[in-house]
């Protein structure tokens, strides 16, 4: 039975920039694919768009892009598909495509995807009565309508397979869903349709992508029994060998470090899942209870069995609104009673803040080292020799959170003793994106897809 | 105080039983919790309810906990509501993303009654418990090892 290799080498950006080419040099692929895009990754990009027009997209990919060309002449079957095109798909095809002509590759066939972006027609669509509501308070978008940046419905796979049957070599798009950068490849090379008699293959497709998108977290990155062995620092990326009855296994690279077993596959499988038994794309609605693992040894796992059913009529959509600024600075406290003291430290920032007329939307005050980072669940009662204390601060206003900023030094020398740790200077501010998630119809939206001159 | 009517044995630690692995969605969080073996799956069923990780991590105020069976994974996966202080792009709090959760949860103390026997739930491939090379030598962070942390009584 035929079977292609897909290989993910990208989980998030600012991931592991060396890992596609130890990936593709290391995988025997057919495809690689690169996933960009966090949950608010579009609006940060949609903030640098907006500053400057040709950018709004993931750079990053450049850089890969540029590292991968000798292994690009070498591996003539080897295609792309990335959602490193962001906020401006177009914009980063047309770098792409300049760099592989100044590379001598001049016969790369590049399509994009696009269509995800409402921002164009935002008031458009609520004005036709698509109100975008929150999907966890119910609000409609109308309540912060001004201060949305960015607003992108995540397709599917169909566009990529209808790039792919045009002969692109490298698909770019915009946001789509995580998973569809394999479920794409899958289904157009073994000509599978979106229809009731393809849902189970679309489903193992579906579980492979999830399995694989978030990149070294399959591989023994996050793996509860990693250790020294696990060889971390050269870890392989994952690799999905799917079969064209949709049966796949997990694996890496020969010679990697990491790990693929039934403990790493199992765990990655319910990451960022709620109910297993009904995972929602657009092109399928899967059953993550109907898999079966297989450990085959050496770095390979079996999945089988994977089912799934009709996708509903509506496209998820990530929108992003200005909310305001938020900072977080650290101290070191040294020192007998240190988690007491940098309690009383974080309490003495803010009541001086307080006092020369600043109060915050809100404050948090955290000691890392006493077990704040899971607040009240750890056990209590040890004295550590230091902690860190962290404090944030998040408010409408840009000055106020700015004057926070310059709060921390002043403890160096005006608070207890043992206070250390000033060392990098004043925290920076940054603008709070907040995320709202919503539906849309998806007779609302007509995904597109061209490919470059 | 009525006495129990079953015999608690000895307490024994979810991380004995069970590997675990967390993550966000928004301002909600999931802990997927995976057993070693079927006899720790159905001790996962019968003792690790919503309700107990709902009061375990009862400090993040969560506004529901729901729970998922996933028995081709010997798993239970709970979904923490409302626990991410506003979630990644605006929690004012270390860990925004509920990364830390799992390792959390799996230091939950499970204490189980006589019928069960919790050596036929650990994982078959024992771990190396001097997995980690030694820290560096130092005075002070010796007096607290994490070994010495678990026994030391409260101060």
């Amino acid at each position: 039975m035929r079977r292609i290799r897909i290989g993910n080498g990208c989980g998030f950006w600012g991931d592991n920039l060396d890992a596609p080419v130890r990936l593709v040099r290391d995988g025997q692929l057919d495809y690689l694919t690169l996933e960009y895009l966090a949950e608010l990754t579009m609006s940060i990009l949609a903030i640098q768009k907006q500053k400057n027009p040709t950018l709004g997209y993931a750079t990053d990919f450049l850089d890969v892009l540029r590292s991968l060309m000798p292994l690009l002449r070498q591996q003539t079957q080897l295609k792309i598909v990335t959602n490193a095109g962001g906020m401006n798909p177009l914009g980063c095809a047309r770098a792409a495509r300049d760099l592989l002509r100044h590379h001598q590759l001049d016969d790369w066939r590049i399509a994009v995807v696009q269509g995800d972006d409402l921002m164009p027609r935002l008031n458009e669509l609520l004005e036709e009565g698509h109100l975008l509501h929150h999907l966890d308070t119910g609000e409609p978008l109308t309540a912060v309508r001004e201060r949305v940046v960015s607003a992108n419905v995540y397709l599917g796979a169909k566009p990529i397979v209808e790039a792919l049957k045009q002969g692109a070599r490298l698909v770019i798009t915009g946001r789509v869903a995580d998973v569809s950068l394999t479920v794409g490849p899958a289904a157009y090379e073994f000509g599978w349709g979106f229809g009731a008699a393809d849902f189970d293959r679309l489903a193992a497709a579906t579980v492979a992508g999830h399995l694989i998108e978030c990149g070294a977290q399959v591989t023994g990155g996050l793996w509860i029994h990693a250790d020294e062995q696990t060889r971390l620092e050269e870890v392989g990326y994952p690799i999905a060998e799917i079969a064209e009855d949709g049966t796949f296994v997990i694996t890496k690279p020969a010679g990697s470090g990491g790990i693929v077993n039934e403990e790493t596959v199992s765990e990655q499988l319910l990451y960022e899942v709620a109910d297993p038994r009904a995972y929602y794309t657009p092109d399928v609605v899967v059953d993550f209870t109907s898999v079966q693992l297989e450990d085959q040894g050496s770095n390979v796992v079996t999945i089988r069995g994977a089912s799934g059913v009709t996708a509903t009529d509506t496209y998820k959509v990530s929108i992003a609104y200005r909310d305001g600024y938020m900072a977080a600075g650290t101290l070191v406290i040294v020192g007998p009673q240190a988690v007491s003291k940098a309690q009383l430290s974080g309490r003495i920032l803010l009541e001086r803040l307080r006092q020369a007329g600043w109060t915050y939307q809100r404050s948090y005050v955290e000691v890392l080292g006493a077990g704040d980072a899971v607040p009240g669940v750890w056990p209590q009662g040890y004295e550590p020799p230091e902690v860190v204390l962290r404090v944030a601060v998040h408010d409408p206003r840009r000055e106020a959170v700015e004057r926070f900023t310059r709060e921390f030094a002043p403890l160096v020398t005006s608070g207890f003793a043992g206070t250390t740790g000033y060392t990098t200077g004043r925290p920076p501010v940054r603008e709070v994106l907040s995320f709202w998630p919503a539906l849309i119809a998806k007779s609302a939206v007509t995904p597109q897809v061209e490919l470059l001159p | 105080m009525t006495a129990p009517d079953i015999t608690p044995t000895r307490p024994i630690r979810l991380g004995e039983i069970a590997h675990a692995r967390s993550g966000d969605k928004g301002n909600h969080a999931n802990i997927a919790v995976l057993a070693y073996t079927d006899e720790g799956y159905a001790i996962l069923r019968r003792f690790l309810t919503a309700e107990r990780v709902a009061q375990y991590f009862a400090s993040l105020q969560p506004s529901k906990v729901e729970r998922y069976e996933v028995p081709n994974v010997r798993g239970l996966n709970f979904v923490l509501y409302d626990v991410l202080d506003g979630g990644a792009s605006r929690s004012l709090r270390s860990d925004s993303q509920g990364k830390a959760l799992a390792v959390a949860l799996l230091q939950m103390t499970l204490t189980l009654p006589s019928d069960v026997n919790p050596e036929r739930c650990r994982r078959s491939a024992p771990t190396n418990p001097e997995r980690f090379p030694p820290s560096v030598p130092n005075p002070v962070r010796r007096e607290n090892t994490k070994a010495n942390i678990e026994s030391q009584e409260p101060v």
